[in-house]
Order: structure tokens, then C-alpha cells, then sequence
């Protein structure tokens, strides 16, 4: 064989993973996917998280959220326990067995799964709170809700949102196993691809390439965004 | 105004305040001194019970704030409370940090509150800082803001626990500037420090703390020239000398 053949069956290749049968519009639409279940599961991630990290908090103080706690420390041990591609197997063939939208599952399943992961990332975000704040809008005459919502949070908030970032690049990489259901993500369009062209070489190396931009791109907003809400530390 | 019947506060098995009883008239300012750990904190965050007694009675305004029935946050609007380390909200201005409370409690509108928050910057001379963030002042300046931010809800009372330990010599002056001028104002203070210069010009009452228990109760003349317990004496000689 030599280099011109090598050359040409590279651009039979890419033809057949790209060109033939407008197959990069596969490619397209699993970004796309992928980028919707990502960001919508974070965003229910981020919600449950803050939501179970305040109870689990609050818990501490106040003994009628008891229950609450157990519930919610139940709720985070199972899902950190189980691997999340059987919760999404069991979401999808048991709990939503009736319902044919895939994405809107695997939107839920994520975003279940990653609010337990964000829980914890909030709660050690509260606790880094100095006490002092609590103490001086108490002090004030706010209840502890009231000085929750407008003082911890927000500066607990500020504070996790490197972490929050990362839960949302880490997401966006894990949801590649969303294929276990019919999903077309960027992995999966790899897959379906790869299936017709037998060329395993362009399909394999284009989803790589493709979760790779995503990831920087991330990181560069992320730095963005870090840098203009840190705003009030500087000195 | 305050009247403390026989308080007991326990850490685990540690007794920190030990029977203390206690009464502040309108118009009083108490100082509080006492050795590290004698519980002049702990007495002074019980009066607005950031610290929960074991024990005994606080009756505020005609109500006792111990019982269930109080609304421990409706009194503690009419308390003021500044500490050692000013506790400033660092994601909110100067200005959100003094408008927040009588905002977001409804007790005045956001320009109502506004500005009230510019007279009370305009007073302690700090009326161009109402933009910044904390992290930009002074510590000197950042207490003098927890005060104001404390004023802001019209206290009745005002609660203050070191608030100069934790400032660089050259920036006490100023604080304590604006703590005798609210003295002068007629406004019941409780005040915890070392400052024995601002205790002699102007609390009316001086009690000294040892072990969890008031032992001595008196006029600041007579406590920093005649102090009767032994402890007492210790004490002030040791911080008298110090200086
Ligand atoms: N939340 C707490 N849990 C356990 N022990 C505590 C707590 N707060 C205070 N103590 C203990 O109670 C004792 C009295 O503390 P407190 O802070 O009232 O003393 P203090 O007179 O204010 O001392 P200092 O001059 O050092 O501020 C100390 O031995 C302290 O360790
Ligand atoms: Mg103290």
C-alpha cells in the first residue's frame, strides 16, 4: 500500500462519516443532545442540591426537620451507591415505562443523580460560612430562613461555583452513557455511524474531538464568570 | 429594661454562667471585664439568646424572652448586637449591608431605608463608601458600618462584644468615638472590653466577671480605685500595667 492510497481510502472515510447522507447532521444533533440533558440535569441538579444541603443544615437546629433529614440523607446514600446507568435503565423501563421522550428521562435521571453529588458540594459550602453571619442577621431581627436565603446562600453559593462548574463539565462527559436507552447524544451518533461506515477511525476520533471543545469551551465561561463575581473579595 | 433572674448556661458539662442576675435600666451603660473565659460573651449573647440559657429569666421590655410564646425575632429588632469581628455581609455594599434588615422585615421602603442609610453614613463620615464592597475598608471603618447597620432598626438597646479587639491600635479611637457619642445620645448600652479608659468615661455601671459569676458591681470610680475582691484587683493591675 502506499501513501496515496492510505490517502485516498482516509478520504473514502471521512466522506462516509461526514458527507454520505448528510451523516455530520448526526453528529449535530447528538451535540445537541447531549448538551440539553447536560445542562437541564445540571440545573435540576443544582436545585435538589441546594434544596437538600439548607434541609440537611438546617436540620441541625431546628428538630422538626428530622424526617426531612433522614429522607434526604436516604435519598443521597442511594444514589452515590448505584451505578448511575442502572438508574437510568430502571428509570426508563419502570418508573417512565409509559412514556416515549427519552431526552426528558435522561434529563431527570441526571439531574436526580447529580443533585445528590451537588448536595454535598453545598453543604460543605454552607458550612464554610463564618457562623458570625448567621449570628449577625439573627442579630438583626431576620429568622433563620430569611438569613439563610439572603446571607448564606448567596456567599455559599459564590463560593461552590468552581465546583458547580466542574459538576456540570463532569456531567456533560458522564451522560455518554445515556445510550443504554434510545438517545441520540454525541456518543451514541458516534455509535450509529461507525455502525454504517464500518470505519471506526473518523466516527470515534469526531466524538472525542466533540466532548473536547465542549469541555474547554466550559472552561473558559466558567473562568468568565468567576472572575466577575469576584468582584466583592477584591481589595 | 433588661432584668436577668438567676441565668445558667452549661457547654456540655462546663457551668459558664453560674446564677448570674443582672439588671440594665434605660439609659445604663454597663461595661462588662473579666479574665479570658469568665463568660462575658456567653452572658452577653444570652440577652438576645444567640446563646440559649439552661435556666433562669431575661425579661425585655416586660416580657421574658426565654419563655416559648416570644417571638425571639421581633426582639431581637429592638437589640442591637456588634462584634468583635463586625460580621459584615462581604457579597452585599455598604449600603445593602444597612438597608437589608429594615427592608427585607418591612419596616421601611428601600428609599425610606436608603436614606436613612445615607444620613447614617453621612454622620460617622463614611458617606462615599456606600457603594463599596466591605473587603474595601478599614477595619476601624468596616465596625463603625456593623454599628450604623445595627442603628438602622432603631435599637432599644445595643449589645457590643470586643469591638475593638480585633482593630489595629490607630483605628480604636474612632469606634469608640462613636460609641460614646451614641452613650451621649442617652442610648442603654452593654458593652464587653478591655477598653478600661472608655469604661471610666463613660459606663455608668462597671461589673466584673470571674468564673461565670458577676463578683463585683459597681460605679467605675469606685471599681477602678477601690476594688474589693481580690481577683479584681489582680485583674486590673495586671491590665492597668499591661497598657
Ligand atoms: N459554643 C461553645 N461551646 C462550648 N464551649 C464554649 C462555647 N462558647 C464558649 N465556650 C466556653 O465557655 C467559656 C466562656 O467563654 P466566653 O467566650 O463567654 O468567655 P469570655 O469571657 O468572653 O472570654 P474572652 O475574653 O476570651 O472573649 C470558655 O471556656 C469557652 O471555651
Ligand atoms: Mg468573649
Amino acid at each position: 500500500m502506499n501513501l496515496n492510497s492510505v490517502y485516498e481510502q482516509l478520504l473514502i472515510n471521512f466522506n462516509k462519516t461526514f458527507v454520505q447522507e448528510a451523516r455530520y447532521k448526526l453528529f449535530l444533533t447528538g451535540i445537541k443532545n447531549t448538551i440539553i440533558i447536560a445542562f437541564f440535569a445540571t440545573v435540576i441538579g443544582i436545585v435538589i442540591g441546594l434544596f437538600v444541603a439548607v434541609i440537611r443544615y438546617s436540620a441541625k437546629t431546628n428538630k422538626k426537620l428530622f424526617v426531612f433529614d433522614k429522607i434526604c440523607s436516604l435519598y443521597v446514600a442511594v444514589i452515590r451507591g448505584t451505578p448511575v446507568v442502572v438508574q437510568l435503565l430502571i428509570m426508563y423501563y419502570t418508573i417512565f415505562s409509559n412514556m416515549d421522550n427519552s431526552v426528558f428521562i435522561a434529563i431527570i435521571t441526571f439531574g436526580i443523580n447529580s443533585g445528590a453529588y451537588v448536595a454535598e458540594i453545598a453543604r460543605a459550602g454552607i458550612e464554610s460560612i463564618d457562623k458570625g453571619q448567621m449570628e449577625a442577621g439573627l442579630s438583626l431581627g431576620l429568622n433563620r430562613n430569611k438569613t439563610m436565603f439572603l446571607i448564606i446562600l448567596p456567599q455559599a453559593i459564590k463560593n461552590i461555583l468552581p465546583a458547580l462548574g466542574n459538576e456540570f463539565i463532569a456531567l456533560l462527559k458522564e451522560t455518554s452513557v445515556v445510550g443504554f436507552v434510545p438517545v441520540i447524544d454525541l456518543t451514541n451518533a458516534g455509535n450509529i455511524v461507525r455502525s454504517r461506515t464500518f470505519d471506526p477511525f473518523f466516527s470515534l476520533y469526531a466524538v472525542a474531538v466533540g466532548y473536547l471543545v465542549m469541555v474547554l469551551g466550559l472552561g473558559a465561561v466558567q473562568k468568565k464568570l468567576e472572575r466577575r463575581l469576584s468582584q466583592s473579595d477584591r481589595n | 429594661m433588661i432584668e436577668i433572674n438567676k441565668l445558667n448556661k452549661k457547654f456540655g458539662n462546663n457551668h459558664i454562667i453560674k446564677d448570674v442576675s443582672l439588671k440594665v435600666n434605660k439609659g445604663d451603660k454597663v461595661v462588662i471585664i473579666g479574665p479570658s473565659g469568665s463568660g462575658k460573651s456567653t452572658l452577653l449573647r444570652c440577652m438576645n439568646l444567640l446563646e440559649v440559657p439552661d435556666s433562669g429569666s431575661i425579661i425585655f421590655e416586660g416580657q421574658d424572652i426565654t419563655s416559648k410564646e416570644c417571638n425571639i425575632n421581633k426582639v431581637r429588632q429592638r437589640m442591637g448586637m456588634v462584634f468583635q469581628h463586625f460580621n459584615l455581609f462581604p457579597h452585599l455594599t455598604v449600603m445593602e449591608n444597612i438597608t437589608l434588615a429594615p427592608v427585607k422585615l418591612n419596616i421601611l421602603t428601600k428609599e425610606e431605608a436608603e436614606k436613612n442609610a445615607l444620613k447614617l453614613l453621612d454622620r460617622i463620615g463614611l458617606y462615599d463608601k456606600r457603594n463599596e464592597y466591605p473587603a474595601k475598608l478599614s477595619g476601624g471603618q468596616k465596625q463603625r458600618i456593623a454599628i450604623v447597620r445595627s442603628l438602622a432598626m432603631k435599637p432599644a438597646i445595643m449589645l457590643f462584644d470586643e469591638p475593638t479587639s480585633a482593630l489595629d491600635p490607630e483605628m480604636i479611637g474612632e469606634v469608640l468615638n462613636l460609641m460614646k457619642e451614641l452613650a451621649d445620645e442617652g442610648m442603654t448600652m452593654v458593652v464587653v472590653t478591655h477598653e478600661m479608659g472608655f469604661a471610666k468615661s463613660v459606663a455608668n455601671k462597671v461589673l466584673f466577671m470571674d468564673e461565670g459569676q458577676i463578683i463585683e458591681e459597681n460605679n467605675p470610680l469606685s471599681f477602678f480605685s477601690n476594688p474589693v475582691h481580690e481577683r479584681a484587683k489582680e485583674f486590673l493591675s495586671k491590665i492597668l500595667y499591661s497598657v
